[in-house]
């Protein structure tokens, strides 16, 4: 069943035999879902089909990371970046946290992936580019030392081949369980993303529902353009610790991309359907090469 | 018995006793002919942190400090030392001037975290901090954080990445709160004192990760005004003047070279 997971991304939206499991939006179990927007039900199978959105309203539901590397990624262009040094392929339990390696486990077993992020190498629209995809199935996109390593390893490698680097983010923050090593990591990859800047390299970033915490606090909001898909909810704090500190309820759309776009931090809102056409678009003004 | 087993516990309550030094009682004690500077230049002026420039012995340093506050009217009106994105711009803005002007930044940090609130979250508090993380990575002078309390999460982080840490011995460092950590992992805050063992946030367990260079002792009685507490600033004074004279004589290239390594180790 796992056969699934290593064949090269392929840039086709549709789904074939036996990849129900590796491509179904992980908020519905059966057949059918419903829809939290617009509050029809749906057919699995249907909102699979139509990029793991909701074919009534459009609502952007989560996306699996190789699914989302097919639909950004040229066909077949993808290849996973294995860092020679330091790689730790898994996490470990650096600070001996309690039932952090049962976590993990059960990460991998949802996932399907080793850790939270999937970083490599490919071409969108025929142009060079690094790419990473953060994976809220594994422990809820947090960043721990394997996430930190893997960003800041593919900035570096970026930085040494002149690539931009896309990235797509959902995060819950920074990894709880690897305790302060988790919050390093934040100082780590921006120091990794300041040195792709200043080499004069184009970094674009896609926020995707829901991105928190210390992602949000360190490379989400480091891009030179950064995009949000519609309805995502980006913020610092959750709005639950918020409610709780400020004892209200937060009023509809707060921290939702809609409001960032309007506050001015985010450049604009891009549907799923239009992000290969846009960045497409985007590396190829940034780039020498002429493209058709 | 109790105290024994809960040992990172009794740090954390330390760090945020009623009484200890705040960060402006550092400045007033280390620093001669403080001068304060106000605003961010675009919103307003975040009163959790105060910024400016004064005199370390004879060398002028740009300082940048979170204060919780001393009395009840300064502690609300500093918001409890949680900033909000105007204060990360404030510190980022003398940040830049300190370069401009050849200054090594001192940064004294004191939050339980960066304020979670609508305007905070609205003003860009995760891109504030952010930012000051790029920044800082490359700001072509030496700067120390010095950890007096608390040192909260990113709020913490974002005026942290220097090139030398130094912490009290009573002060913390952590990714989460106790309380949140234990309400997380077991549903129960009241269960924080365990979560504090498991997160490694002590002087002492930072020292060993690495993450601090150098724990301060700190008296029995750490009282701001104390004649305890006088001997400690003459040691801060000491140790600090030292490790900028040595900082700045560091090529720039280099400084930042090894700032950058200090990060890409973790
Ligand atoms: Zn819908």
């Amino acid at each position: 069943m796992y056969r699934g997971l290593f064949r090269k991304p392929k840039n086709t939206l549709e789904i074939r035999d036996g990849e129900m499991e590796l491509s179904r939006p992980h908020i519905a179990d059966d057949a059918y879902m419903k829809c939290p927007d617009c509050g029809r039900t749906l057919y699995v199978q249907d909102v699979q089909d139509n990029l793991d959105l909701c074919p009534d309203c459009g609502h952007h539901f989560k996306m699996k990371v190789r699914r989302r590397v097919e639909m950004i990624a040229d066909e077949g262009t993808f290849t996973e970046l294995t860092l020679k040094s330091k790689n730790r392929a898994r996490a470990e339990n650096p600070i001996d946290f309690p039932e952090y390696e049962e976590k993990l486990a059960a990460a991998a077993r949802k996932s399907g992936e080793n850790e939270g992020v999937l970083c490599g190498t490919a071409k969108i629209g025929g142009l060079d580019t690094c790419l990473f995809v953060m994976d809220m199935d594994f422990m809820m996109g947090s960043m721990g030392t394997v996430v930190g390593e893997r960003l800041t390893g593919l900035f570096e490698y970026a930085v040494n081949r002149r690539l931009p680097v896309v990235g797509y983010t959902v995060s819950g923050g920074a990894r709880m369980q690897e305790g302060i090593l988790s919050l390093m990591q934040m100082a780590k990859v921006s120091g990794a993303v300041k040195r792709h800047s200043d080499a004069g390299l184009l970094y674009v970033v896609v926020l995707t529902d829901p991105t928190t915490g210390g992602v949000t606090a360190s490379f989400a909001m480091e891009g030179d353009v950064i995009l949000a898909e519609p309805g995502a909810l980006i913020g610092f704090a959750g709005p639950r610790v918020i409610e709780q500190t400020i004892l209200q309820k937060l009023p509809p759309g707060f921290q939702r991309a809609e409001l960032l776009l309007k506050k001015g931090f985010v450049d604009d809102i891009v549907p799923r359907k239009e992000q290969k056409h846009y960045l497409t678009n985007l590396l190829g003004l940034h780039s020498d090469r002429i493209t058709i | 018995m109790e105290a024994e087993k809960f040992r990172a516990y009794q740090r954390v309550e330390a760090a945020r006793a009623k009484g200890r030094p705040t960060g402006r009682d550092y400045i007033e004690n280390l620093i001669s002919d403080f001068t304060e500077f106000h605003g961010d230049r675009r919103f307003g002026d975040d009163k959790a942190i105060v910024a400016g420039i004064g005199r370390l012995k004879n060398m002028p340093v740009t300082v940048i400090a979170m204060d919780k506050g001393r009395t009840t009217k300064e502690k609300v009106g500093n918001n409890f030392g949680s900033p909000h994105p105007e204060g990360y711009r404030k510190a980022l803005r003398q940040m830049k001037l300190a370069e401009k002007f050849h200054r090594p930044v001192l940064c004294i940090v004191d939050t339980s975290g960066a304020y979670p609130g609508i305007g905070a979250e609205e003003r860009g508090q995760g891109q504030a901090i952010a930012e000051n993380l790029m920044e800082m990575m490359t700001l072509k002078t030496p700067i120390i954080s010095l950890f007096i309390g608390e040192g909260g999460s990113g709020g913490a982080l974002a005026l942290a990445v220097a090139d030398r840490i130094y912490m009290m011995e009573n002060a913390v460092y952590s990714v989460i709160s106790p309380e949140g950590c234990a309400s997380i992992l077991w549903k129960d805050a009241k269960r924080m004192k365990e979560a504090a063992e498991c997160l490694k946030l002590t002087a002492q367990d930072l020292k060993e990760l690495g993450v601090a260079d150098r724990v301060i002792s700190e008296p029995e009685e750490f009282k701001a005004g104390s004649r305890q507490a006088k001997r400690v600033y003459y040691t801060l004074e000491d140790l600090l003047y030292e490790e900028f004279q040595w900082a700045k004589q560091r090529p720039v290239e280099q400084l930042l070279e090894e700032r950058y390594q200090r990060f890409r180790k973790f």
